[in-house]
């Protein structure tokens, strides 16, 4: 590639970063005003760089499904800042009319096909997305995010095994944050990489950095390609750390504070920013730009979901079926 | 007309279906080549005729066929998938209750999934517990699912067409003691409405309510009753949800007594959601208590002897509608 581009698509892919930072930064201020936003709020803070390099190698076509986790793949996908935030706030205006909250978003119109926040659900529902695109001789490919808690469902496996059968296009890629709840990866996973278990579908498996943005980018660039060649499905093992805890009612008490001082360090976001600095790839003014455009997205995003009503109670009985 | 047994008349529908609308496909477990060498069996020939690109034998993993119809069917396409026992929905019931179900609603109606479940279900086949299992109150307690349980081959037909053409999850319930009964089968693109109850027998005496393969005892319950001067107003529900509330009040309102019949388990069954329905809505005209005629609060037993006790019969349904009507 040429390196201009490959610079314009760091820059980018760092602005990305930016955004869902300050976007769930945001979101954390909001719950700690009592009353602004209903419900359990789950973010991916530390995470980024496994949103921003996986979706900036896809196609707008192509389709991701999401977990509970979704904010940032929602974002990187190209979803409206707006529409989540209100959305995340019960309201109207959200993009899924206040019936869904930041559990199950659903942004079809980006091709962020469905989210489900049953753990391990994801899989099956992308294998059937990845078949009818392959059904249809689409060029497109499908992308589903589970993390390493999901890794333990049935339903995983199962997915995996179809996938590969029918060589779906269909690329998995487990977010392995080192935490199921409150139950640390060697507690709950019997293998050191999971990215090993595609040996058992036939599939290639590998595990990368999660935490540095240009090798996830790498990683997700050869796998989608094989995908997207109608060789099978691939899994990607991103390795990274839930920077805060399971939702934002967990306070993290079983969590060793030396390895969160481990991680902050490995900062995605701090990492990126500090190594464009060194290698003159960005300018001190530069980056406060993207710092002020982030801010007034959100700020953007928090004055129209304040702005839009909650919905009708009885506009719960709406959407059940197709009339 | 065509004279068709119950079995072949699902293929009819399946066949015609997929004749008409490319986006639609079939999976299952030997959807495509089957243990089971049968023209009476639903899916028998498909392959052959539509190939294995539309006609899909899956791996024995009935969360993925079920995650494969949701998934699909959000990006357009058609799925009819199967889940081969009705004890087996077990083990899809999250892509099917969570999933299937709630999807769209979660959505904010911006998604729609057009799939459709076949699933088979009998109490006769001395196969035990965890093949045979009624479990279509579940299903009908599941918001976002329709459920329909047909008793006859021409019902079998049309409904599978309106399920497969319905852009919402549909449940289709086979019974399968009913696959190799024939009937008139109307032929060409005939579709039987979802949520239309049917009256497979006018009467005046007693209003009785049953679906699927126990419409068939009820039918040999009011051939005994009619000799005896008492008239069943048979209703078959077809459709379990969306439910014919008006047919079954306007049927009770008329005879002034309700017996409930079915296959499943007493407790909790649907047939305590149609007395409901009818004490609450229709209380003023009953002339006598409900009464419900159902399988004992147990598993499916084995043994001939104990399989027979455990299906309701024509008999017990004979002694409840005498208890009200003497």
């Amino acid at each position: 590639m040429e390196p201009q581009l490959n610079l314009v698509r760091l820059k980018t892919m760092y602005e990305k970063m930016v955004l869902i930072r300050k976007f769930e930064e945001r979101i954390i201020e909001l719950v700690q005003e009592q009353g602004r936003i209903p419900g359990m709020q789950i973010l991916a803070n530390g995470q980024e760089a496994v949103a921003v390099g996986i979706i900036e190698s896809l196609n707008a076509e192509d389709v991701i499904v999401s977990n509970h986790r979704s904010h940032g793949h929602l974002l990187a996908k190209g979803a409206d800042p707006k529409y989540l935030m209100a959305e995340i706030m019960g309201k109207s205006g959200g993009v899924n009319k206040g019936k869904s909250g930041t559990l199950h978003l659903a942004v079809p119109e980006v091709n962020a096909l469905m989210t489900s926040t049953v753990v391990g659900a994801g899989p099956p529902l992308a294998a059937g997305a990845a078949f009818a695109q392959q059904y249809r001789d689409e060029p497109n490919i499908t992308v589903v995010f589970f993390g390493d808690g999901a890794a333990a469902e049935g339903s995983v496996h199962e997915a995996m095994n179809l996938a590969a059968l029918w060589k779906l296009p269909l690329l998995f890629v487990c977010e392995n944050n080192c935490w199921a709840g409150a139950q640390s990866y060697s507690q709950h996973c019997s293998i050191g990489n999971i990215a090993q278990r595609g040996i058992a579908y036939d599939m290639p498996g590998e595990y990368v950095d999660g935490n540095d943005v240009e090798k996830v980018y790498d990683l997700a660039v050869s796998m989608t390609d094989y995908c997207r060649k109608g060789k099978g499905p691939a899994l990607i093992e991103a390795k990274t750390y839930r920077m805060r805890g399971h939702g934002e009612n967990d306070h993290q008490h079983y969590v060793d504070k030396e390895e969160l001082v481990f991680w902050t360090k490995k900062c995605p976001i701090g990492n990126l920013k500090e190594k464009m600095l060194k290698e003159g790839l960005i300018t001190e003014d530069e980056l406060q730009v993207v710092e002020t455009v982030s801010k007034a997205i959100v700020d953007e995003a928090v004055a129209f979901a304040d702005e839009s009503p909650f919905p009708y109670a009885e506009e719960a009985l709406d959407d059940v079926w197709v009339k | 007309m065509a004279q068709l047994s119950f079995g072949q008349a699902v293929n009819n529908a399946l066949d015609l279906a997929m004749s008409m609308d490319e986006s639609i496909f079939l999976a299952g477990e030997g959807i495509g080549v089957s243990i089971h060498y049968d023209p009476n069996m639903p899916s028998h020939g498909l392959l052959e005729k539509y190939g294995p690109k539309r006609v899909k034998d899956t791996p024995v993993s009935e969360a993925a066929i079920a995650g494969l119809a949701v998934g699909a069917s959000c990006m357009g396409l058609r799925p009819v998938v199967e889940i081969m026992f009705l004890p087996f929905i077990t083990l899809a019931t999250d892509m099917l209750v969570n999933h299937a179900g709630k999807l769209r609603y979660l959505s904010g109606g911006k998604s729609t999934f057009p799939l459709t479940v076949r699933v088979k279900a009998g109490v006769n086949f001395a196969a035990g517990c965890q093949h045979s299992h009624n479990l279509e109150a579940w299903l009908a307690h599941s918001p976002g699912l329709k459920v329909v349980f047909p008793s006859t081959p021409e019902d079998a037909k049309g409904l599978l067409l309106s399920a497969i053409f319905d852009p919402n999850p549909v449940i289709v319930i086979e019974e399968m003691g009913l696959y190799w009964g024939k009937g008139e089968v109307p032929e060409g693109d005939y579709r039987v409405p979802i949520g239309k109850a049917r009256i497979a027998m006018p009467g005046k005496d007693c209003t009785l309510v049953c679906y699927g393969g126990a419409t068939v005892t009820a039918l040999e319950a009011a051939a005994i009753l009619s000799k005896e001067n008492i008239f069943l107003e048979i209703i078959d529900l077809r459709s379990l949800v969306p439910l014919d509330r008006d047919c079954l009040l306007n049927s009770v309102k008329k005879t002034g007594r309700l017996v409930v019949l079915h296959d499943a388990t007493k407790f909790g069954g649907f047939g305590a959601e149609i007395a409901a329905i009818v004490a609450e809505d229709a209380f003023k005209f009953l002339k006598a208590p409900i009464k419900r005629v159902a399988a004992p609060d147990i598993p499916v037993p084995f043994s001939p002897t104990q399989e027979k006790f455990y299906k309701p019969s024509a008999r017990m349904v004979v002694d409840a509608v005498k208890s009200i009507t003497g």
